[in-house]
């Protein structure tokens, strides 16, 4: 029985790929189509208007008044709905597999690392969900589905193992908190690491460059973005906080120290000083802007750096990769 | 120290008056600007210099540097392996590449958070951190006791602003309007103002808790540091393997290694005993090899003056005996020997553990014999639980315990070193001085023995007997003070971190107006003082609800569109 459960959680970890691929098309054919709107706007508008920010004074943001700067916003296209039902369709797939891996293991399935990218992409692909309901952000469609089916592909072709019962090292109740609070983390800086990149392109599009890619037109201004992705990063650095703790804990009760510089510990460290130097540069005069939203993507390609070369390539403790 | 340079006159006018803003380094994004009088004096005294550095000491943006040197200094403490937690690995490196070693260790990559420029970076950075919340700290204290600052003249220019007018007469408006904030946590004030055009007005500010959160967490990370770097050194580790029956006092003395922290003393021991009285281990068969499932070793422990209690060690909950930490760490087979000389008088007799060698359980061991012979003896080979012989010995193919256990011994003669008084590894052989008689490379065949079979020794110097089989496990002894200081800072960390980042700091402010035409015009806005998305959605609620304590209300148009959030 568990081995046909597993059985049908592959197959909807490859369905879910695939709906997920779809998606990604669907958004991309979004960005071309924002692309020949931005193009045929600027066109109509013979001159573009000034970008006007409301301030008062020593960088006191009252408000950002809505600016007549050359973006152009519609109704989401057909495409963008499309891709984003299909995000959704491809998500309840995604939680199927995860629970039938949960089934068929019979506990929580983050334990190895083909586990790991399988809970890992389903929670960012649920942060992007869950931020649509305070602010749109589908045009980060084509970025979040890529990265996905990019990590998720991989982890299934290289990483695949058969279900195993937990080492006694991992059975712990914190493991189960741990690793998901670590998991809902990374879907944060995901999506903030995607704004970020989002944020330098609109800064490099509103000093004039990239004409290359007209649909940025169409995204929100440079410094709205910025703002979007230090909430969403902000969200993420707590629960990375937390997780820091958690493993601290675990550690503590495992080993008999909560923290003994073993190489995932230094890594859970490096991205924590990371985010804590980002959340610094936003509100150091001089680093707010671009060298912020370095600092975001660093941080975001270390966890990602942590979750696949620290996992398969360096010796430690936390050898859970199940390879 | 650091000057605000914003005249709290002019702020009047527009309601941004920073008396009871936090205080923050004069590089942060919401203060006035750099302080131009590193600029505008030419020249330094020393005094001059002193405060010069402090000041970029403290500054937003050296603590960012330092924050990021951090991170990158830590990357080397992952790429090499470490004395602290690898000890094993520092050797094998520097057998393996004995040239770079000498590079690396000079940099001091190998104890990398001990290093002097790491620990450079980080009491730098916690200097610049006490340098920096000192002054903020003083002054929200002040803050904390200060009024909300006056109601601008004008709110339009402000989040969220609205108007409405009303029957309800200007007074009774601005009380409900003050007791509407206050219960919604807002500290408040009250200004009135004559001349032509009289107003009444509540200023009220909230989200102090913001800073407080914001010190609470900078604090709380100092007093992590000193927890972990002065108060953790009173503690010590030990390592002890436990066979099986053997009773283990908690003294120096009766520990196989012992580390202690750099203030830690004997008296910090306490005097309790630990006795292994059973060892279960399981085992689970998948894909063509055994995995660990679960390890339960069955102890007694006893307090001085008390009786021995039966308890469960297992790997992920230690015991914890009056402060004191016992985990478990390894575990394996410790052979029982019977060594005899020609006559039969019993020279030795003990179970011997030995170190497992891979996942099965194929053990490696030791057994000296250096009285009661002809000549000083040591054995030296493999146990191996479910055996498949091999050129050079055995190997095992499960890790549990069938009949066909095999001990395969080579014997050694000779000077085995344990008269000189300096410390032997129990576990290993020397083989320096001594001769082998028996064994692979040897005329003379090992000793194979299964249980209960007796081998007799070359040159008949006597008899081995393998009597039988008892387990072991090995346990680690810690006793560390800090982990509730620990604790409690984390929780004041993530705490004030949540505080700080979440809690919204904002001013709003309602001001009544009465009319000529016996209506009373009121006024509404709000003023984020840092990060806060949610200020014009607050207004415009604040307005929904103090408009349901007045009679006749309506809505003004306003004259701009109405905001949008960003
Ligand atoms: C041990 C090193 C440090 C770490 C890990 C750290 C971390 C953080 C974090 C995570 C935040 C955001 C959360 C919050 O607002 O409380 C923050 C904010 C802040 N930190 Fe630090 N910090 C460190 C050192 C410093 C130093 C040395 C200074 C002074 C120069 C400083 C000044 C500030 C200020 C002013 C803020 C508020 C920023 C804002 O207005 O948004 N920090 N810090």
């Amino acid at each position: 029985m568990p081995a046909t459960l597993a059985a049908y959680s592959v197959v909807a970890v490859y369905s879910a790929i695939t709906v997920y691929v779809i998606a990604f098309i669907a958004f991309a054919l979004d960005l071309s189509k924002r692309s020949a709107i931005a193009q045929a706007s600027a066109k109509a508008l013979a001159t573009p208007a000034q970008l006007t920010v409301g301030g008062s004074g020593a960088g006191t943001t009252v408000l950002e008044k809505p600016s007549a700067v050359p973006s152009v916003r519609g109704k989401a296209s057909r495409y963008q709905r499309t891709g984003y039902a299909l995000v959704i369709v491809g998500w309840v797939v995604h939680l199927t597999a995860l629970v039938l891996r949960g089934l068929a293991a019979g506990r929580v399935p983050w334990a190895n690392l083909y586990e790991f990218a399988m809970t890992g992409t389903a929670i960012m692909i649920g942060v992007f969900i869950f931020i649509q309901f305070y602010r749109d952000v589908k045009f980060l469609g084509a970025y979040i589905t890529g990265v996905v089916v990019l990590l998720l592909g991989l982890a299934s072709v290289n990483f695949y193992v058969a279900v195993t019962p937990l080492p006694p090292a991992l059975q712990s109740a914190w493991l189960v908190i741990h690793v998901f609070v670590a998991t809902l983390g990374t879907g944060f800086f995901a999506v903030g690491g995607g704004l970020s990149i989002a944020q330098l392109l609109q800064t490099r599009r509103e000093a004039g460059g990239l004409t290359r890619a007209p649909f940025l037109a169409t995204f929100p201004m440079a410094e709205v973005l910025e703002n979007i992705a230090y909430r969403v990063v902000v969200v993420g650095f707590a629960f990375w906080t937390f997780t820091l703790m958690a493993g601290a804990i675990w550690a503590e009760r495992a080993w008999g120290r909560y923290w003994g510089w073993d190489t995932k510990e230094v890594w859970t460290f490096i991205i924590w000083v990371t985010f804590a130097g980002y959340i610094h540069a936003r509100a150091t005069r001089g680093w707010r802007g671009s060298r912020s939203a370095w600092l975001a993507i660093i941080g975001f390609s270390a966890v990602l750096f942590n979750y696949t070369v620290v996992n398969l390539f360096f010796k430690g403790l936390h050898a859970y990769s199940g390879l | 120290m650091v000057s605000r340079t914003r005249s709290d006159a002019t702020d009047a006018a527009d309601g941004t008056s920073t008396r009871s803003d936090p205080l923050r380094p004069s590089d942060h994004i919401d203060s006035a600007g750099p302080i131009d009088d590193s600029v505008t004096q030419p020249r330094l005294g020393p005094l001059g210099y002193v405060r010069f550095f402090w000041r970029q000491l403290t500054s937003m943006r050296t603590a960012l540097i330092l924050l990021l040197l951090l991170a990158l200094g830590a990357v080397p403490g992952s790429l090499v392996p470490q004395r602290s937690s690898d000890p094993n690995g520092v050797v094998a490196y520097q057998t393996a590449n004995p040239q770079s070693f000498k590079v690396l260790d000079s940099l001091g990559l190998f104890s990398t958070f001990t290093s002097p420029w790491f620990s450079a970076i980080y009491l730098l950075l916690f200097i610049s951190l006490v340098g920096c919340i000192i002054p903020r700290l003083k002054h929200h204290l002040d803050a904390l006791r200060a009024k909300p600052p006056k109601t601008p003249a004008r709110l339009e220019r402000l989040v969220g602003y609205a108007s409405t007018t009303t029957t309800t007469d200007a007074e009774s408006a601005i009380v409900q309007a003050r007791s509407l904030l206050k219960r919604q946590g807002y500290r408040v004030a009250r200004y009135d103002t004559d001349g032509p055009h009289p107003s009444l007005s509540i200023s009220a500010e909230r989200g102090y808790l913001r800073e407080s959160g914001n010190l609470v967490f900078h604090l709380a990370l100092v007093g992590m540091l000193l927890t972990v770097g002065v108060f953790g050194s009173f503690g010590y580790t030990g390592q002890r393997i436990l066979v099986q029956g053997e009773a283990f006092t908690n003294s120096l003395t009766d520990y196989d290694s012992y580390n202690p922290g750099r203030f830690a003393n004997e008296n910090s021991l306490q005097p309790f005993q630990l006795r292994l009285d059973s060892f279960q281990p399981k085992y689970l068969f998948q894909d063509g090899s055994w995995s660990p499932e679960s390890f339960n070793a069955n102890l007694s422990t006893r307090v001085p003056g008390g009786s021995w209690t039966k308890q469960l060690l297992q790997v992920n909950s230690p015991l914890s005996i009056g402060g004191t930490q016992v985990y478990l760490l390894g575990n394996g087979f410790a052979p029982i020997v019977t060594v005899k000389d020609p006559s039969g008088k019993v020279v030795y007799s003990g179970a011997v553990p030995f170190l497992s060698q891979d996942a099965n359980l194929t053990s490696a061991g030791v057994i000296k014999v250096p009285d009661g012979l002809a000549k000083q003896v040591a054995f030296q080979g493999f146990f191996c639980p479910t055996p498949v012989a091999t050129t050079t010995g055995c190997t095992s193919l499960s890790p549990y315990l069938s009949d066909a256990a095999v001990l395969q011994l080579s014997v050694f003669t000779g000077n085995l070193g344990l008269d000189k008084g300096t410390p032997v590894n129990a576990y290993s052989l020397n083989e320096d001085g001594l001769t082998k008689i028996a064994g692979f490379r040897t005329k003379v065949d090992g000793l194979q023995l299964t249980k209960g079979k007796t081998a007799q020794l070359p040159d008949g110097l006597g008899s081995i007997e393998f009597t039988g089989i008892s387990r072991y496990v090995s346990v680690d002894v810690h006793h560390d003070p800090t982990p509730a200081f620990a604790l409690l800072f984390a929780m004041l960390i993530l705490g004030g971190l949540l505080l700080s980042l979440f809690v919204p700091r904002r001013r709003v402010w309602i001001k009544a107006l009465p009319g000529k035409d016996g209506r009373t015009r009121l006024e509404y806005a709000g003023l984020a003082r840092g990060e806060d998305p949610t200020l014009a959605r607050a207004v415009s609620e604040l307005v929904a609800r103090h408009g349901q304590h007045l009679d006749g209300v309506t809505a003004e148009p306003s004259s701009d569109d109405p905001p949008t959030r960003t």
